[in-house]
């Protein structure tokens, strides 16, 4: 059993670290104690947010109720966060969510395929089949709105990153960088070789859960065709 | 209701307290830098402390108003003018329709907030009003406030009321202020107060002590998102590999190349750096005065003494607020 610690993460926030070992199962344990929090809020509570091996709880110390006026609201917070992970369901059954993300791989989509290709001596058709063949675990979002951390791709297509970073990484781009994957879910600049692109957006400002994926959901890569591309790109304006 | 903006200013944004319940999605919390000058702008105009303001930094922008209204600036002392006559902070104003407000030089701080009475309408995106310019993302279209653009504001039944007084001169202030209690002081090269981070104890012993002894430098490419500064370099007894997780404003990490860079409003909501401390949260208003080219030092502080004194500063913000309420009730019977 991984221990668990507690931190506090400035006088606003408290850090939980589920364990040391990037895993699925100590990941799943993560979601289930995000969601359980969220479905059971206490007054002061802000928001809860998953990463790899920990979840970050913040809540504004002003609005903690507190019992004695000897406790301070940090020790209020993690004794109510205690008694939950002591309540915490022992059997999780977290309804995972798969997310299917077509993307059209190569050509214009994925400009960096055929280097991915030479890098390991494979066929732009076998890169796709190894990336497509898998399903991968959404560990966190993100560094830029709606952007995924994926666990899962083989090592077999892991590629370094690019020497000089784009400037314009179009929307939907789906690259490779090192050993991870992943889709940009807006414009941004970046450095992941990119081999395809997806018509469906990740990240909608309007949307009630702006971000279409989130942590602890698994997403899988469909292949389609440039001509599914537009039809689709046509279908969700 | 309506601004316009005759000149734009260095960096002038909409922002209320945050974007706040979105950050599993990636989505920065942003919002106000300095919260209780924020809090105090509205409070003073009959607001609702999260209504929207208008944040100006260093150099603030030229605005024209265009009915009778009633505004607050609480916060650096740029200079604020109207006509040719000085418009004092931390109070009520009334300004005539016509009148134009401009900013001159930096006196104090670098940020000013603007409250209008009834709050700035822009839309709300994802709960909030707040602008996050890199993501261009709520606000006013995600942007800074440029030359030629025009800020609504909503109508607001006290300044309705009060601004039917006639008075001459294109502006008139109030009798009374907020108690200096309240008013944070903003001292350049400010003492910043810290709580130890999960890696404190990984630095060497001389960088231990030189971060509780040395002069930071904030460096100029610091900005909403962060204060990148600069001293001698912290090292760690040994590499660390850590894996990201969430952060928070005033987290102070350290970077592979030993400068300290401290997470503001705008920062990313993950972070993978060891994290030397966090800046007290009773700290961030003096610290978001901090212009570059100032020097910090660092305080400890316990985590239970930062969170007394906010309760304290907290307490004290609902009295202004009484204090407030009071006022106006003597106003609306007529003495100003």
């Amino acid at each position: 059993m991984d221990q668990i610690t507690f931190y506090p993460q400035g006088d606003k926030a408290i850090t939980i670290h589920f364990g040391q070992e990037l895993h699925k199962d100590l990941h799943q344990k993560i979601i289930a104690f995000t969601e359980f929090i969220e479905a059971n809020p206490f007054p002061g509570l802000l928001e809860v947010i998953p990463s790899f091996t920990s979840a970050t709880i913040s809540y504004e110390p002003t609005k903690i109720e507190m019992v004695t006026p000897k406790k301070t609201p940090y020790d209020v917070v993690l004794s109510i966060l205690k008694s939950r992970l002591t309540n915490l369901p022992v059997s999780i059954s977290h309804p995972s969510k798969t997310v299917t993300i077509p993307v059209c791989y190569g050509g214009d989509f994925g400009p960096d395929l055929q280097d991915v290709a030479d890098y390991h001596h494979l066929t732009q058709q076998q890169i796709i089949n190894i990336h497509a063949n898998q399903e991968y675990l959404v560990y966190m979002i993100g560094f830029a709105p709606g952007f995924p951390y994926l666990g899962g791709m083989s090592k077999e297509i892991a590629t370094p990153r690019k020497a000089t970073p784009r400037l314009k990484i179009p929307v939907g781009s789906v690259g490779i960088g090192g050993e991870q994957t992943g889709v940009y879910p807006i414009e941004s600049p970046g450095g992941w070789q990119l081999i395809g692109r997806t018509p469906i957006r990740l990240f909608r400002q309007d949307a009630k859960q702006p971000s279409l994926l989130r942590a602890g959901d698994f997403v899988r890569f469909q292949p389609i065709t440039p001509q599914q591309f537009e039809a689709l790109r046509i279908e969700k304006q | 209701m309506t601004i316009k903006v005759l000149e734009q200013g260095l960096s002038t944004t909409v922002q209320d307290l945050g974007r706040i319940g979105f950050q599993q999605y990636g989505v920065v919390v942003g919002g106000v830098m300095d919260e209780v000058a924020a809090k105090i702008a509205n409070l003073l105009i009959g607001n609702n402390e999260d209504d929207a303001v208008v944040e100006m930094t260093l150099i603030g922008p030229t605005l024209l108003f265009q009915q009778d209204t009633l505004i607050s600036l609480c916060g650096a002392d740029l200079s604020a003018s109207i006509g040719s006559k000085p418009v004092p902070l931390w109070k009520p104003i009334f300004v005539k329709a016509g009148s134009v407000l401009r900013f001159g030089r930096p006196l104090q701080g670098c940020r000013t907030y603007l409250a209008v009475a009834g709050g700035i309408d822009v839309p709300l995106v994802m709960e909030s009003r707040s602008t996050y310019v890199r993501g261009g993302l709520g606000g006013y279209h995600g942007r800074t406030l440029q030359k030629g653009d025009v800020l609504n504001y909503k109508p607001s039944d006290l300044a309705k009321f009060l601004c039917t007084r006639i008075w001459s001169g294109p502006f008139k202030q109030v009798n009374w202020t907020v108690s200096s209690l309240i008013k944070p002081v903003y001292k350049k090269d400010p003492e910043i107060r810290f709580i130890k981070g999960p890696q404190f104890d990984l630095f060497i012993e001389r960088s231990k002590r030189e971060f509780l002894s040395e002069k930071y430098k904030v460096t100029p490419n610091s900005d909403r998102m962060g204060y990148r500064l600069s001293a001698k370099a912290l090292k760690l007894t040994k590499d660390v590999e850590l894996l990201s997780e969430a952060v928070t404003m005033g987290t102070i990490q350290v970077p592979n190349d030993g400068q300290p860079i401290i997470l503001m409003a705008d920062r990313q909501t993950i972070g993978g750096y060891p994290k030397i401390g966090y800046v007290a949260s009773i700290d961030f208003s003096v610290l978001s005065q901090v212009m570059p080219g100032e020097n910090l030092t660092f305080k400890e502080i316990s985590i239970q003494d930062a969170q007394r004194l906010l309760l304290e500063r907290e307490h004290m913000i609902s009295k202004v607020k009484i204090g407030i309420s009071l006022a106006f009730r003597r106003m609306k019977h007529g003495s100003y």
